[in-house]
């Protein structure tokens, strides 16, 4: 296994992830797409660590995959928000403000 | 390879494990939030929903109380360096947490009758507001990637609810959305950018980091990329331009102590990771930030000022303002890199316009909040005549947007020269049409601060409604202790100046 491996595959996560938000209309899927950029940090991170054979990149994954989580539950609650509020979670309905 | 070296590391590991040794009086600030956030929960839970009003007791003497290790650790000599040296209270952290509690103090004073009369969920919002505050505390003395990541997602989390504060309001819902979407995928893109560092210099320290960039990694292109990434997050964070657009709906939607606390607080908090971020961890790569600077610095001034120019809705307007300001704080970055003496004023430039901003823009946003409570309008048009019936609120609203502007003896005056003595040390051919763009952008915000002046001393009452406006006591004691800031160093100067040096983290 050599660490490139590891980095082109990081690196196509990202893009799909900032491919996902950027064109997705649809709220939850937005959501998944900035897991997956998260998802390419965490095996950055991991493989950085395993070849640096440094602890401080797997300590630096957990902590993003915690805070992800965290992240991701107010992402949902504020979706569910606007589901409640407008019986839609597309993304170009919420433009109420503009300027 | 995988599992073998998972296996090396943690045998090299857990043998020598030993428990870090913890400086609790540096800690202090930091436990006393902790504490009081505890306390809040309980205090929500026990207390019936016409006691809820001290919730927002509690949370204000809390933050005062953290203040107080503030100045003791600020007497003693020696800082406090933890965890290998990724939390360090030195003189800069201390500057940067005193600012942060006083602003959180003076915004619990702003919401306090906000929330409890606009019906919302008053314990939440506080425990929320000092999660946040306790995020950007720690932010100020994080010197490592993985603190620095914890305390901005303790800092922006807690935002992104607050925002949304009220629930059954379309627009607040937009305001949270915006601000949650734009802000998480700026945190991830930093992130992305984060393990790139990592992976190339094998530390998460900022001084580890400092040392390696500045030697065998002399531009290496990734490494520049990875910068870049990383300090593209951050700008997303401080809303400057091309990455501004979720700030005017966030502020406009948001509740309006909401709205001030993100334009003062978190950007602040955003400002402090840039500059420990860029002064210890990047310094040797100024050929990487320094021309990213100059152009998020021009963008942001330019943009931010013109599109202020012609909004018709006070909170809107004051947003672009608080974009344009974040572009004068990003002056003195585009200018660190010349040479040693400008990077010393430069640092001390952001400092001091961070310490000033605060006052200012703090004191504007609670007079807006004060007259909203009468006319329950957020439009320029609505301020015609404020003199004639809030003749001292309209004193106060010249002082804050004339200090906004620039203009002696006003602290904003000060703000601005200090950015222009950073320009003038620098002396480079792009730093002094950096400055020019500056002054000129200077003028044009003139324009939209006296815009609103005008429609207070000038112009008749819209609907012929004269009663006086009554100042609730917080709203009186956050009014007072922000226009004495500003007066204050718009007089004498020097004890910023003073903050200014002790607080430099250049050696």
């Amino acid at each position: 296994m050599y660490l490139n491996q590891f980095l082109f595959l990081s690196a196509f996560l990202f893009a799909t992830g900032v491919y996902g938000v950027l064109a997705r209309r649809n709220g939850v899927l937005v959501l998944m797409s900035i897991e997956l950029i998260l998802t390419a940090v965490n095996i950055n991170l991991v493989a950085f660590s395993a070849f640096h054979n440094n602890i401080a990149g797997q300590v630096f994954a957990l902590f993003v995959i915690a805070v992800a989580a965290a992240e991701v539950g107010v992402g949902l609650a504020i979706v569910l928000l606007i589901y409640r509020n407008k019986q839609s979670i597309d993304l170009t309905d919420v433009d109420v403000m503009k300027g | 390879m995988l599992a073998a070296a998972v296996a090396a590391s943690t045998s090299a590991v857990a043998p020598h494990f030993k428990a870090p040794i913890l400086d609790y009086h540096a800690l202090a600030p930091e436990i006393v939030l902790t504490g009081v956030l505890g306390v809040l929960l309980l205090v929500d839970l026990v207390v019936g929903e016409r006691e809820r009003w001290a919730t927002s007791t509690i949370a204000g003497i809390g933050i005062l109380a953290a203040l107080i290790p503030v100045f003791t650790l600020g007497v003693r000599s020696h800082p406090g360096s933890m965890f290998g040296g990724a939390y360090v209270v030195d003189n800069f952290s201390l500057v940067l947490k005193a600012l942060f509690l006083v602003t959180g103090y003076v915004v619990v004073l702003m919401s306090s009758n906000y929330i409890e009369e606009g019906d919302y969920y008053e314990g939440e919002f506080y425990f929320l507001l000092v999660s946040s505050l306790l995020g950007m505390v720690v932010m100020a003395s994080a010197r490592d990637l993985i603190t620095i990541f914890l305390a901005l997602e303790l800092l922006s989390i807690p935002g992104y609810l607050m925002a949304g504060w009220r629930k059954r309001d379309v627009k607040s819902n937009e305001a949270a959305l915006k601000y949650y979407l734009l802000g998480v995928l700026a945190t991830a893109v930093m992130l992305y950018g984060m393990s790139l560092v990592y992976g190339y210099t094998g530390t998460t320290l900022l001084t580890g980091i400092g040392a390696k960039v500045g030697g065998s990694l002399t531009g290496h292109p990734i490494l520049s990329f990875s910068i870049f990434l990383v300090l593209a997050g951050f700008a997303f964070k401080v809303s400057a331009v091309p990455f501004h657009q979720w700030a005017p709906d966030t502020y406009e939607g948001a509740p309006t102590p909401v709205t001030a606390f993100l334009s003062v607080a978190s950007k602040t908090g955003g400002m402090v990771a840039i500059l420990e971020l860029v002064y210890v961890g990047f310094l040797n790569r100024h050929d990487v930030w320094a021309p990213l600077f100059w152009a998020l610095a021009a963008l942001t001034m330019t943009v931010g000022n013109l599109i202020a120019l012609r909004q018709t809705n006070i909170v809107r307007m004051l947003a672009y303002s608080s974009v344009a300001q974040a572009g004068y704080m990003l002056v003195p970055f585009a200018v660190a890199g010349d040479n040693v003496k400008a990077r010393g004023t430069a640092f001390e430039a952001t400092v001091v316009y961070l310490l000033i901003y605060a006052a200012m823009n703090l004191g504007a946003f609670t007079v807006v909040i004060t007259v909203a409570r009468k006319t329950r309008s957020g439009e320029i048009s609505s301020y015609g005549g404020l003199f004639e019936y809030a003749p001292g609120l309209t004193v106060l609203m010249t002082v804050f947007l004339f200090s906004l502007a620039g203009v002696p003896p006003l602290a904003g005056a000060w703000a601005k020269i200090f950015v222009f003595r950073a320009v003038l040390d620098s002396g480079t051919t792009a730093a002094v049409v950096l400055g020019v763009i500056a002054a000129v952008n200077s003028v044009i915000a003139l324009f939209y601060y006296a815009g609103v002046a005008r429609e207070m001393w000038m112009r008749p009452v819209p609907d012929e409604d004269r009663t006086p406006i009554s100042v609730p006591p917080a709203l009186a004691g956050a009014l007072a202790a922000t226009v004495v800031a500003v007066l204050a160093v718009g007089v004498y100067p020097n004890m910023l100046v003073r903050f200014g040096e002790i607080s430099s983290l250049v050696k």
